[in-house]
């Protein structure tokens, strides 16, 4: 178990060096300076290269690899060219917009896709199997932006019940700021829905078909208690790996997502940075969120040893 | 003659016919996409204009028919750069399986799984400016990982049969066997992948030139159509809904396909469900 548990936190521990390598080298050969792009057209070549020392751009470039891990172990991200504040002060600000979208995103798809991957599983080539496995292959098609546009549509022009977009701030009371967030998780939430009530239906009729199903049934259970007793909790397993994985995509979803609700959140700022240059937001808030789905990969899987016995002793 | 599934009715239609408007749009469409008439924008679906038209009196339904072409040309190239590097990855990597070989491929392939697809587009884009060939290239990167784990997983069953023992008898080399015996195989895995993948490059194009990374002014694309449409949602609803009514009945239309090509190529799979 120590041993399985050190292997899985080694190979993610590399793969966060190499992706810090990857997006370092990456921003490195931006045509560009930030330096330049700060002062302007107009400054004096001295004072662009002061502003160049201030901001550590002079040395090489294995120094300054160094030196930015070496900060952001320390929570040192840095300062943003363009706002003049920490890095960590700006991302510790917009992190209550994005981690509260995320994860209201992830419960609102395991709470649809769960019951329905049941359902449709349950009663297996019916009508209601047929039409919520037509509903997941719409779902899965709908672009997210554009869902949020038709619910933009539907809720705020058609029906006035919210504002289409933006952010009151959580100041304002916790009732507005969840409610600002609403569209967009659902908006998020819909396509993952869609594809993990395909896992779901799908790992949940490959448990029906296992042997001790068939012992259950031979036991005298119904076939509604073996589903529910020895069906689903064995067809979770995958279906957990798959939650694990759409963390990442929502995510990532949510960086387009609150470009469509003007919700100032961490994907706007990486926009941002990116439009105006400001490559030390775009480099922090891309490792962090790596990090984010590395250590989630980490504990799905810590999550299945402790489920699934079978895993922890075969190499993974 | 047997029956074939309705998903693969249903999906080869609808890919037909998007193929075909694409075609179509290269020698005819209904009103020039880049000429703009003022006096004639913002005017809702109905003769003349199927669609309406947008806010510079462009012909949306012009629009969406030459934004397909975009679309293909994007989702053919990407999936072509996964296929051409992943699988030749994935079947080396069979060949020399639990070699440090396959390990160092494998885990280079976890690297890029590891990294939410979209973020590492936008940093592609972001590092090389905006556009449609570096969109093709940041698709088509997160294609490489699954078309060579696709092909590990489908190739190293077959080096243990017995006409890949044979082959080894008669003397070919790991690379020949390859090429001549496992390769072709695949074909049914591979070209049921590809078209799943051609679905999530359409969608991950839109998502792409929607935030503005994609196809640049003055190519048309449906992400950008839908980027424009945002701030006129309330006075002209309609650009903002026909192009993603394109965008889902395309990836609708190739995710049915894949699935009616599967269950045709694979009979276990009928049978079970």
């Amino acid at each position: 178990m120590t041993l399985y548990l050190l292997r899985r936190a080694m190979v993610l521990a590399l793969t966060m060096v190499a992706a810090t390598i990857a997006i370092f080298v990456m921003l490195e050969v931006v045509p560009g300076d930030p330096a330049v792009s700060m002062m302007g057209v107009n400054a004096t070549e001295d004072a662009v290269q002061a502003l160049r020392v201030e901001l550590g751009l002079t040395a090489d470039p294995l120094t300054r690899y160094v030196d930015w891990i070496w900060g952001m172990l320390h929570g040192d991200f840095g300062i943003s060219y363009t706002y003049r504040t920490p890095v960590s002060e700006l991302i510790g600000e917009r992190i209550w917009i994005s981690l509260p979208l995320t994860l209201m995103a992830l419960a609102l798809s395991t709470l649809i896709a769960i019951p329905a991957g049941v359902l449709a599983a349950s009663r297996r080539g019916t009508g209601t199997d047929m039409s919520v496995m037509g509903a997941t292959q719409v779902g899965v098609a709908v672009p997210n932006f554009w869902f949020a546009m038709l619910l933009v549509l539907l809720f705020s022009t058609v029906l006035r019940w919210t504002s289409a977009g933006g952010f009151p701030g959580w100041d304002a009371g916790v009732g507005p700021a969840l409610g600002a967030l609403a569209l967009p998780s659902i908006a998020l939430a819909l396509p993952q829905a869609a594809i993990l009530t395909r896992v779901m239906r799908s790992a949940l009729l490959d448990t029906l078909n296992e042997d001790y199903i068939r012992t259950a049934r031979a036991k005298g259970l119904s076939e509604r208690q073996a589903l529910w007793r020895h069906g689903f909790r064995n067809a979770l397993i995958p279906v957990l790996t798959i939650i694990g994985m759409q963390f990442s995509f929502l995510l990532a979803g949510a960086i387009i997502i609150e470009n469509v609700f003007f919700l100032p959140g961490l994907g706007r700022l990486v926009f941002q940075g990116i439009v105006q240059r400001d490559l030390i937001v775009v480099k922090s808030v891309v490792v962090l969120l790596v990090f984010a789905v590395v250590v989630v990969t980490l504990a799905v899987d810590l999550a299945y040893a402790a489920v699934d016995p079978r895993l922890r002793e075969g190499r993974s | 003659m047997r029956r074939l599934p309705l998903a693969l009715w249903v999906g080869g239609a609808l890919t037909l016919l998007f193929f075909g408007l694409a075609a179509l749009s290269v020698v005819w469409t209904p009103f020039d996409v880049t000429k703009l008439i003022v006096s004639s924008r913002l005017k809702p679906p109905g003769a003349p204009y199927l669609f309406g038209t947008d806010h510079f009196g462009r012909d949306v339904f012009s629009m969406v028919m030459v934004g397909a072409r975009t679309s293909i040309m994007v989702a053919v190239v990407a999936v072509a750069i996964g296929m051409t590097v992943g699988v030749p990855l994935g079947l080396w990597a069979a060949a020399r399986r639990g070699g440090w070989l396959d390990e160092a491929i494998m885990r280079l392939n976890d690297l890029i799984f590891a990294f939410p697809s979209l973020l590492l587009a936008i940093l592609i884009t972001a590092t090389f400016g905006p556009g449609a060939v570096n969109a093709i290239i940041a698709i088509g990167i997160f294609n490489i990982p699954v078309f060579a784990r696709l092909t590990r997983a489908g190739a190293l069953p077959l080096w243990t049969r017995d006409f890949v023992l044979a082959a080894r008898v008669s003397g070919k080399g790991a690379g020949r066997i390859s090429a001549e015996h496992i390769l072709p195989n695949l074909s049914s895995l591979l070209i049921v992948q590809g078209t799943i993948q051609f679905s999530l490059a359409i969608l991950a194009e839109a998502g792409l030139s929607y935030v503005g990374l994609g196809a640049q002014p003055p190519i048309p694309s449906w992400g950008r159509m839908l980027n424009e449409a945002q701030t006129m949602i309330y006075v002209a609803p309609w650009f903002a809904i026909f192009p993603g009514i394109a965008i889902v009945l395309t990836v609708l239309g190739l995710n049915l396909l894949g699935d009616g090509l599967r269950d045709l190529t694979d009979p276990k799979l009928r049978r079970a469900r």
